[in-house]
């Protein structure tokens, strides 16, 4: 297990948050931001991976008016903001979706599963919702 | 070993707290330490002392209650999650100015932090979902 | 360090096993648990596909759930079955875990 001690003498971990659902038509996405945020705000050491339906969470053009649901595809742009830069992005969802990397609205790292797998492997703590 | 557990789905509908329940129950019984059960998303829904299942059937809720009295267990409900969803603790009941509570007992409501927490703290933390 | 995933969503209805096999590294461990364990039915294509990969995984079923949806001896060879005393020890052999909802 990494650990290292850092100021203020907290621990800090590699916590991979793995999002493999589309938003809206459930509420795991949006609730999934939220834990993200607050990873962040502890200071860990915070990656996204997006997988699967996952891949939807960030696409651009999302529009909600009239649904009267919360878009919350902006906070993605935010999370920089946060130290929060590392988005893998699963190259296999993409290609399988028809999408590419211009259609979403963050800049992410695109990966192949034995590199997402590489990257999972090294985690501490692994969050699926 | 410290062990901390995350619930994401209610009671009933998906096996997700029964997974969980049993694993949080074996885990205790071979001597290791359970950091904290957290509840999210619909997870929450595990929390309220509102249920009345069947006789013949598991009591879910108050099966985590027994478990947390037994075992000194720390059974924390998300706020956000339990706010979007109605169950609510004295405190929350006056603060919002509602007329009932409902949360179980063993069960306490508090932030997103102490997921993150248990992540920290517990050598292993395990999700059960849908 | 390796990790142990877990599966518990039927491969006739979602895409949680084959997402779960397609990134699970060898060395690792898979438990298959709820509407998961159908993964290892005989004669399934999951199960086909599982004997594949037991080649570079171990690969674990829940015995509680096997029996609860009536497949017991009806699995393909060489998973192991355990049961929730299992399924905590494979948590605390196992690096982290990676539940595959």
């Amino acid at each position: 297990m990494e650990e290292e001690m850092m100021e203020g003498g907290g621990v800090q971990k590699k916590f991979m948050f793995v999002n493999r659902k589309a938003p809206y038509g459930t509420i795991y996405a949006l609730e999934s931001l939220e834990v993200v945020l607050i990873a962040a705000a502890f200071e860990q050491d915070v990656s996204l991976a997006f997988l699967d339906d996952g891949v939807y969470q960030l696409i651009k053009g999302q529009n909600t008016k009239a649904s009267d649901m919360k878009n919350f595809s902006p906070t993605y742009r935010a999370l920089e903001g946060y130290d929060v830069e590392k988005l893998y992005v699963s190259k296999e969802a993409l290609a399988a979706r028809g999408l590419t990397e211009a259609d979403l609205v963050v800049p992410v790292q695109v990966l192949s599963a034995a590199e997402m797998a590489d990257m999972m492997e090294s985690q501490d703590v692994v969050l699926s919702f | 070993m410290k062990l901390a557990v995350l619930v994401n789905e209610g009671p009933y509908t998906h096996q997700a707290s029964d997974s969980a329940y049993q694993f949080t129950k074996a885990a205790l019984e071979k001597g290791h330490e359970i950091f904290r059960v957290f509840f999210y998303h619909d997870g929450v829904n595990n929390g309220t002392r509102l249920t009345v299942p069947p006789q013949d059937e598991r009591n879910i809720v108050k099966r985590w209650s027994e478990l947390a009295e037994k075992h000194k267990l720390d059974l924390v409900i998300c706020i956000a999650a339990a706010q979007r969803r109605g169950l609510l603790d004295e405190g929350e009941m006056k603060r919002h100015g509602k007329d009932a509570s409902n949360i179980a007992s063993g069960f306490r409501i508090s932030g997103l932090g102490q997921l993150i927490e248990a992540g920290i703290q517990a050598e292993r933390l395990v999700t059960f979902g849908d | 360090m390796a990790l142990l995933h877990t599966v518990n969503k039927s491969p006739f209805e979602r895409n949680a096993f084959d997402a779960c096999l397609a990134n699970a590294k060898s060395g690792s461990a898979v438990l298959l648990m709820e509407d998961g364990v159908y993964a290892a039915v005989k004669g399934t294509p999951a199960a086909k596909k599982l004997g594949d990969a037991m080649k570079s995984v171990k690969v674990y079923v829940l015995g509680p759930d096997v029996d609860a949806r009536g497949m017991t001896g009806k699995l393909i060879d060489g998973v192991q079955s355990v049961d929730y005393g299992g399924f905590v020890d494979l948590v605390t052999q196992h690096n982290a875990v990676e539940s595959w909802l």
